[in-house]
């Protein structure tokens, strides 16, 4: 067992510089800050390079931290099994407050990981995260002509679905 | 208004609900939808599949979820830490002490008291989910040899469940749905007398897992069905992020509880089967369902080692307290975790952020096995018969609960 954390940190941030946001090492697995724009081809680059290869991509999580906060993160739990690593990437996007704003956006992992196809569609449903180039990105445990995002902070159920009182 | 019917009919709700993926009009001459579930028995709960087909052959199968969506991670949001156990139990039904013992483990974990619990708490824990694995892989196996036409194998493998249940009832009061394993300890010892009682039962189903294992894994009419059919190549399976049975199946010897070895997992000994392409090709149905009958052994080798050791040296005593170590107050420090265990049915993660202010999660995910291993059903049935799809859904194993949280 020969890559620790601190080679992958300074491997990505000899590569993208800029793009890398940080880390942090009180998350179980540790974390890196990524810039949005540049996940996917972070995720290639773990992805691929020999000393890495996080084959499977474990979780992503969507997190919504309010409209006062007003952004919205999204977490990767990568795990690599031939050599055993842990790793998650966190990426923070400004989150839109209203319905008029579009929502925000994010290049999908989905050609990586087909596990990120159905993920990222969680995601979009639950919290409405769009992601860009993702085959097909459409609701899928809530109906499709459900409105609004559950797991947002400032969720507000609407009144009546189909004449059923949705609220009870 | 509360007795009035409040639905009010449209015939194109269903089509705004839900609508197809595939438009009717753009399909190909000769093909065509075919929608199967959600209530169709062969889909083992409340699976809708779009079917497209070209005659017998399957184009594409999209699957429709959801009818079974109970808002878990929503409930998790506003519940601490402990009131969310009987909610985890609800994941997946069949496996409820697999599900609350990742669970406890992760909470623990974050509250940095895993090595505070008694040995003995541990060792309940792994027997009652060894024997929860037990009757999950039998539900398993017995409705899948129903789906391809052996009706003797369930009514035998249900009955066998039936002493499993009865016996984590007379554990925890409840037959599914356990809420017995607890943050930092149990919510009872063991009742007085189990052991023996447990050690009886693994007697006399010894015998009952070779006589399934004969009647199915070698019928000729089992293997004709399976074998070949379906087939998930490890590449694929690995990045469709595949875990379980599914991924031992195809070949890989890849268990969380050697590889991450959590709980008391280290100090037992047990193998870990994985397919071999015995009958027809590696990772097709028959080796999927081959790696469950083959854990179904190993399980119980677990079981037995967990009896020795609890008549043994960490038997009974009057003063033992399996709640010594629950903590009054669970408020982990802030941070993100993710935390994963192996299942019946593959690797259940959770995913928590804690804020350090509160004591209910700020967000809490469940990465669950069942959601991941379906999203390959379309890559493996492209191509197959129709017939073929009842024999490759059996063979994943979900529980709609746990799909749809």
């Amino acid at each position: 067992m020969n890559t620790t954390f601190e080679d992958i940190y300074q491997h990505l941030l000899a590569g993208f510089g800029e793009e890398i946001r940080g880390r942090d090492e009180q998350c179980s697995p540790a974390a890196i800050k990524v810039a949005p724009a540049a996940i996917a081809e972070v995720c290639k680059t773990l992805h691929t390079r020999e000393k890495t290869y996080f084959d499977q991509l474990s979780c992503i999580t969507g997190l919504d931290n309010g409209p006062e906060a007003g952004t919205m993160e999204v977490v990767y739990n990568l795990y690599s099994i031939p050599y055993n690593l842990h790793l998650s990437l966190k990426v923070e996007l400004p989150r839109n407050n209203s319905n008029e704003e579009p929502l925000p956006e994010l290049p999908t992992v989905a050609g990586i990981w087909r596990t990120a196809d159905w993920h990222e569609r969680e995601v979009f449903d639950l919290l409405g995260i769009r992601f860009t180039g993702h085959p097909d990105l459409r609701r899928i445990l809530l109906p499709a002509d459900w409105e609004g995002y559950p797991l947002r902070k400032d969720y507000r159920e609407q009144e009546y679905y189909h004449g059923i009182k949705v609220r009870f | 208004m509360a007795n009035q019917v409040q639905y009010t009919y449209d015939p194109a709700h269903f089509q705004r609900s839900e609508p197809l993926k595939y438009s009717p009009d753009e399909l190909k001459s000769g093909e065509m939808i075919i929608n199967l579930g959600p209530q169709h028995p062969s889909t083992h709960g409340v699976l809708r599949l779009e079917v497209v087909a070209d005659g017998e052959i399957i184009k594409d199968v999209v699957p429709h979820l959801g009818y079974l969506h109970r808002c878990f991670e929503k409930h998790a949001e506003n519940l601490p830490y402990n009131q969310t156990i009987p909610f985890v139990d609800r994941l997946d039904y069949l496996a409820a002490m697999n599900s609350e013992h990742v669970w406890c483990m992760g909470v623990e974990k974050m509250l940095g008291i895993t090595d505070k619990i008694p040995k003995r708490v541990e060792y309940i824990r792994v027997l009652v989910a060894e024997l929860n694995r037990l009757a999950s892989h039998f539900v398993a196996l017995g409705t899948y040899a129903m789906d391809i036409g052996a009706f003797t194998p369930f009514l035998w493998m249900m009955r066998d469940r039936e002493h499993i249940q009865r016996l984590l009832e007379w554990v925890s009061g409840s037959r599914m749905l356990y809420n017995y394993i607890w943050v930092g300890g149990l919510f009872y010892d063991l009742p007085v007398g189990f052991e023996e009682r447990c050690r009886e039962f693994v007697h006399y189903l010894k015998p009952k897992l070779r006589e399934v294992e004969e009647m199915v894994f070698s019928n000729k009419i089992f293997i004709e069905r399976t074998a070949k059919v379906g087939v998930l190549p490890l590449d694929l399976a690995i990045n469709y992020g595949v875990t379980g049975p599914l991924l031992r199946g195809s070949g890989l010897k890849y268990d969380l509880r050697r590889v991450d070895g959590y709980s008391v997992y280290p100090e037992l000994e047990f193998d870990i089967p994985v397919g071999k392409g015995e009958m027809g090709e590696l990772g097709d149905c028959w080796d999927r369902s081959w790696v469950r009958a083959k854990e179904c052994d190993e399980a119980l080798r677990i079981i037995e080692q967990c009896l020795d050791r609890l008549q043994g040296d960490l038997k009974r005593t009057r003063d033992f307290d399996p709640r010594e170590a629950v903590p009054k107050k669970i408020r982990p420090p802030k941070g993100d975790y993710y935390i994963r265990g192996e299942t019946p049915k593959g690797e259940l993660g959770f995913f928590f952020r804690a804020d350090g202010r509160s004591d209910v999660p700020f967000r809490c995910k469940s990465r669950s096995p069942c959601f991941v291993n379906l999203s390959v059903i379309s890559e493996i049935s492209k191509g197959a018969m129709v017939a073929d799809l009842v024999a490759i859904i059996g063979s994943l194993d979900m529980v709609l609960g746990e799909v749809d949280r």
